[in-house]
């Protein structure tokens, strides 16, 4: 009989990232309602101490594998330490957030259990017979596709940003288990020979609750210090549209859209961005839009909650000055 | 060297969604087109084989059309395609596809393979890294910069923040980002010398296998599209009063700032 809800934790220098706070707060409110347990799954060095963290966050249970080998993510060590903990204790449901790790994680895992998957995952509701269900936004965004396991577990990677956090709660407890690092030989063919970390003071992209975002009408790289100094007053990240991208103005990994990142933050400023269907795509699911454009037909007018026709290069600074005032 | 590369034919990322009677995704009067993604790992293929030589063998599983969109890539410079065209299984899951990859790739020599991190379609970004754990070798996925030297890669992956540099010996597969290369357009001798290049049909017979071995892991998709936003406020007036209220509606009205 499958048992429990396990949520994949992930770390970075022993900070859990918040789409695994967002899944634990989300995990309890569906372990609640099934009567399932709900486990708390921590892979890394030194990772000890988090186990207090995370039952703060509702866990029942944490499950600590603490190994050298794991000090950095590698595909095939963590596959191979999930999927024979995952054979032993048989929960219902494995979920992981769809980070970087989790994208490159989840695919292996469930392909070594023999069990489906849901990628990206924008929604999710406890039902009877298949334990989850799930929606996925498909073609960038411009349809969703509901699916569910017909085997259990399933897998699922659950896009940042979906659930809210619930508070912490310091007085919860959980049970704690260690287990060791039983990693195959064969899984360990790839090594990690260095990262290197942008430094940035800035949220990443696709958790960030504030993104401002400039396109074609930022008209060249220098002028996105006008976007920077208005995302570090509110704490926003800077993202980009394509076509500023295929300029060359601003790195690849800051494009928003259909052949960028998927984001849906609280709030996105559009700035100089005509809204191309594959942007839309992108950020269609933002809760609010805020389009600044200084064409008055630039399609993104029409789904923007807010929106002002005009120069940029004007608006921004003082929208900047005004945040100022209000923080 | 031999280089396989997964390919995807998908839509064309302008095209609009429309769900027909049946509730299923409309293909009628869409573009199809190589998955973008995957046109970066084909680029990644024709350099190692001017690099390494060798050859380069296209795999795609999915109709008749799909030929259309190898035919592209051999006109880019691949030299050969297998297609699994099977219609005793309709849209398989992403298990199922990567168990019958596994097959038609196990079939023919492979030192290295390559595919697209992600298909503009589905986005489900699965196959291609189940497809290396069915096949027991690693794999590194998002991929932006790749080196060979002595049976073993240098890769780097993309990692939120950042980047990483990965060694990891061969065969592996490797899903290409956008950024890796700039995929070149077919000439026009390539398109004449694609004309003569072999794709080869298979059925799942072909590969020792029945849609009966593949059941589905996953339901089949119910679709939906997204609801509709609208315009809303429009915010006029001289730059400084406008970017004033705009402030306050976002403090006030929309509550997120």
């Amino acid at each position: 009989m499958a048992k429990g809800i396990w949520i994949v934790i992930e770390q970075s220098k022993l900070e859990i990232r918040k789409v695994s706070l967002e899944l634990l707060s989300q995990g309890r409110i569906i372990a609640d309602k099934t009567g399932e347990p709900l486990i708390a799954v921590i892979l890394g060095k030194g990772v000890t101490d988090l186990a207090k963290r995370v039952a703060a966050y509702g866990a029942d249970k944490v499950i600590l594998v603490d190994d050298d080998k794991l000090a950095d993510y590698t595909t095939g060590a963590y596959t191979s330490v999930l999927n024979k903990l995952i054979r032993k204790e048989e929960p219902q449901a494995v979920l992981i957030g769809n980070t970087a790790v989790g994208k490159d994680l989840a695919p292996r895992l469930a392909q070594r259990l023999g069990v489906g998957m849901a990628s990206d995952c924008t929604g999710m509701e406890n039902e009877e017979e298949s334990f989850l269900t799930f929606k996925r936004p498909i073609y960038g965004g411009k349809a969703f596709a509901q699916v569910a396991s017909n085997v259990r577990p399933v897998v699922a990677t659950i896009r940042p940003n979906t659930f809210p956090v619930a508070a912490e709660d310091a007085s919860h407890q959980a049970e704690v288990v260690n287990e060791t690092a039983d990693i195959d030989p064969a899984d360990l063919r790839a090594i990690v020979k260095e990262i290197a970390i942008a430094t940035s003071q800035r949220p990443e992209l696709i958790e960030a609750n504030i993104i401002i975002s400039g396109g074609r009408g930022m008209k060249g790289p220098e002028n996105y210090t006008i976007l920077e100094e208005c995302a570090d007053v509110i704490g926003a990240a800077v993202g980009a549209s394509r076509a500023a991208v295929d300029a060359g103005w601003i790195e690849q990994k800051f494009q928003v859209g259909q052949t960028g990142k998927t984001v849906s933050p609280t709030l996105y400023i559009a700035c100089g961005i005509s809204g191309a269907i594959q942007h839309l795509a992108g950020m269609g699911s933002s809760k609010v839009i805020v389009a600044i454009n200084k064409d008055p037909e630039a399609n993104i007018f029409n789904l923007a909650d807010y929106s002002i026709v005009g120069d940029l290069f004007e608006i921004i600074p003082l929208l900047t000055e005004e945040f100022k005032k209000l923080s | 060297m031999n280089i396989v590369v997964c390919l995807k034919q998908t839509f064309d990322t302008e095209a609009k969604i429309v769900l027909d009677s049946n509730g299923k995704i409309d293909s009628n009067g869409v573009n199809l087109v190589i998955n973008p993604y995957d046109e970066y790992a084909v680029e990644e293929a024709l350099k190692l084989k001017e690099k390494f030589g060798g050859e380069v063998t296209l795999v795609s599983m999915g109709s008749e059309r799909v030929q259309e969109s190898i035919r592209t890539a051999l006109a880019m410079g691949c030299d050969k395609g297998i297609l699994v065209n099977d219609p005793s299984i309709e849209n398989p899951d992403e298990w199922a596809t990567s168990e019958i990859l596994a097959k038609a790739v196990s079939q023919i020599p492979y030192d290295i393979i390559l595919a697209g991190r992600i298909a503009v379609d589905d986005g489900s970004s699965q196959v291609a890294i189940r497809l290396a754990d069915a096949l027991n070798i690693p794999s590194v996925s998002s991929i932006l910069k790749l080196e060979i030297e002595d049976n073993k890669g240098t890769v780097t992956r993309e990692i939120d923040g950042g980047t990483e540099l990965i060694e990891v010996g061969l065969p592996a597969v490797l899903t290409a980002q956008k950024g890796l290369n700039e995929p070149r357009y077919p000439s026009m001798m390539g398109i004449m010398k694609a004309k003569k290049k072999e794709i080869k049909v298979l059925t799942l017979a072909d590969l020792g296998m029945s849609a009966a071995d593949l059941p589905r892991k996953m339901s089949i998709p119910k679709f939906s599209l997204p609801n509709a936003r609208t315009a809303g406020k429009k915010i006029s007036g001289e730059a400084a009063e406008a970017a004033q209220e705009l402030a306050r509606l976002l403090r006030e009205e929309a509550k997120v700032i």
